[in-house]
């Protein structure tokens, strides 16, 4: 019975095809599993058994009338809190929205449910995706399935641990700076940010509005593409949506891959990253090396200024964003002011975490008149600089490798107390953010300690395509996607 | 493991930080203990920060954007948008289907 919650989504939906269970009894199956385990895990914020299954109920009829909408008809899908889903709560993990419900669907939701699957909850987060280990969330915090006493990674963390321990085959998260791929890294599962324009954002509430994707989760490689295929594509809605034909991502799994130039960016092996993590990414290397791979030794001499540069424009353009959250029109709204001016800043300081306060005024510091020209606007060009790295690099290679954290996952309490360490759990991920590039994650090992380790693929623009089928081969000659955590 | 900082803190000028200004202009009320820890992390973090300053940018473009972003306007039909009943579904106060606040002018 256990087995079945850690099925592959493409083999749960070659069982509603076979008709050996529906998607009725498959949704109430992974409901019942929440319920069940999800005590320990923390993953969901909440659940609409009774909407979940209504879904799962239309499938079934669909099914019935030969009429089904896609390979992930009828399969239960989890939502990061921070995708709009008319109806539903939309906290975004923080107490500012704990009673808003979401008057609209976003972009992704309107295309998941158009392809029939069941969405099933709402997955913990760290507030407004602020945060690299879910322990910002203002509810609750998620566990990692793998070692109850570590973090899952964030900001996805309750996406990551869902999927990983077998709450639902598939998730949607968020990836700002790294939020989808240190989460899965740390989580052991597959997990990919696309090209910046790629998804649409409309839905999202925005964060760093210039970096922010939506991207799916997964147990492994195939499942990872049938989800991208659906929520990727232009939309109008989103002013960054990028109009470019999106590729059958199935037919790059299918054929045979041919020998390709790998790039091995030294920085990303150097000082701070873990000899357990250097050994799993150095064996994965090698066994690309042995496929015929051309393995490339490159620099990105950039990559040194990636995290100040990330945390000066991220938290920027959050202080900007996150200037709606007023207390006036759909937010908490303190009951002690009394005047205008009382009601923002008394809702706010109630509303608001501390990491959310912190890097709100470090952004309207950044951006303040005395010292925009210093910050801003010089992180803005070193970006550049991080951004012309990769494209030089790409000039000879036609993907990077690299580890997605310094670290397996870590000890809950580890790095609260000092933010700067734990911004630099991003250290691996936040420059392919910046440049707007896919970024995607399988794991690759795991440590003495039993916690997973996670190898980052980095591709040109618009090549996912080439990633996943890159991801693809390491995943089919290793078991790491097949291993599961026992709760 | 820790990471070691890099820069000194010579690189940044070390200009008083006058956070009570800077609350105020994002409109945060914050809270006397939260004040002192924020001011210390603030510091420690502009100051690693201030790294970038040893980069040289001569000549080089901001860039604001992952892509090459150019303005999109949609053509100038007036198109569906919520209800005043579900535009207000979260208003925290609301009075005759607006908004509820205090009197701004007096």
């Amino acid at each position: 019975m256990e087995e079945l919650f850690f099925k592959s989504a493409e083999a749960l939906g070659q069982m509603l095809a076979q008709k050996s269970l529906s998607s009725a009894e498959l949704t109430q199956m992974f409901i019942q599993r929440i319920k069940a385990i999800d005590a320990k895990v923390q993953a969901f914020l909440s659940l609409d058994e009774e909407k979940s299954l209504r879904q799962a109920r239309a499938s079934d009829e669909r099914r019935a009338k030969g009429q089904i909408l896609g390979p992930l008809d009828g399969i239960p899908v989890g939502m990061k809190d921070v995708i709009a889903e008319k109806g539903q709560p939309l906290t975004c993990g923080s107490e500012i929205l704990e009673h808003y419900i979401s008057p609209y669907d976003a972009a992704v939701t309107e295309r998941l449910q158009r392809a029939g699957a069941v969405l099933v909850g709402r997955l913990n987060l760290d507030e407004f995706a602020m945060g690299s280990s879910t322990e910002n969330s203002a509810y609750q915090k998620t566990r990692n399935p793998w070692n109850l006493e570590y973090v899952p990674g964030g900001s996805s963390g309750g996406s990551a641990a869902a999927v990983c321990c077998g709450e639902v085959p598939l998730a949607l998260g968020s990836d700002t700076g790294g939020s989808i791929r240190q989460p899965a890294a740390c989580c052991g599962i597959a997990g990919i940010k696309t090209t910046y324009g790629l998804v649409s954002r409309y839905g999202l509430p925005a964060l760093a509005s210039s970096t922010d994707q939506i991207g799916p989760f997964a147990r492994n490689v195939a499942d990872l593409a049938a989800l991208l295929q659906i929520i990727a594509g232009y939309d109008e809605r989103d002013s960054t949506s990028c109009r470019v034909d999106i590729p059958d991502y199935r037919k790059f799994l299918d054929r045979p891959l041919k020998p390709c130039r790998l790039g091995i960016p030294r920085e990303y092996f150097a000082e701070g990253i873990d000899g357990e993590v250097q050994r799993a990414v150095g064996k994965a290397i090698e066994f690309y090396g042995a496929q015929g791979h051309q393995i490339v030794d490159i620099s990105l001499p950039h990559t040194s200024y990636a995290i100040p540069v990330y945390y000066i424009v991220m938290t920027a353009e959050a202080s900007s964003n996150l200037a709606r959250y007023d207390g006036i029109r759909y937010t908490h709204r303190s009951q002690t002011a009394t005047n205008a001016l009382d009601i923002y800043s008394k809702s706010r300081r109630e509303g608001f975490g501390s990491e959310v306060k912190r890097r709100i005024i470090l952004g309207t510091y950044v951006l303040s008149s005395d010292h925009r020209d210093a910050y801003y606007i010089r992180a803005q060009k070193v970006r550049r600089l991080i951004a012309e790295d990769f494209s030089k690099a790409f000039e000879n290679v036609d993907a990077i490798l690299s580890p997605t954290a310094p670290t397996t996952a870590f000890k809950f309490g580890e790095k609260m107390d000092d933010p700067l360490q734990m911004y630099l759990s991003d250290v691996c991920t936040v420059a392919i953010s910046l440049a707007g590039l896919p970024g995607l994650v399988i794991p690759c090992g795991f440590s003495e300690a039993g916690l997973p380790i996670g190898l980052q693929l980095i591709g040109k623009a618009f090549h996912e395509g080439e990633l996943l089928a890159i991801a693809k081969q390491f995943e089919k000659a290793h078991d790491f996607s097949q291993r599961y955590p026992k709760i | 493991m820790t990471f070691r900082i890099r820069c000194t803190i010579s690189i940044r000028d070390m200009d008083h930080i006058d956070l009570d200004s800077i609350a105020g202009l994002c409109r945060i009320d914050l809270a006397d203990e939260e004040r002192k820890t924020i001011a210390e992390q603030l510091d420690t973090m502009l100051t690693y920060m201030a790294q970038i300053k040893v980069v040289d940018v001569e000549g080089i473009e901001p860039m604001l954007h992952a892509s090459a972003i150019h303005s999109i306007l949609r053509d100038d039909q007036p198109g569906e948008s919520f209800s005043t009943e579900t535009a207000l579904l979260n208003a925290p106060e609301q009075k005759n289907n607006q908004i509820l606040v205090p009197r701004i002018v007096e």
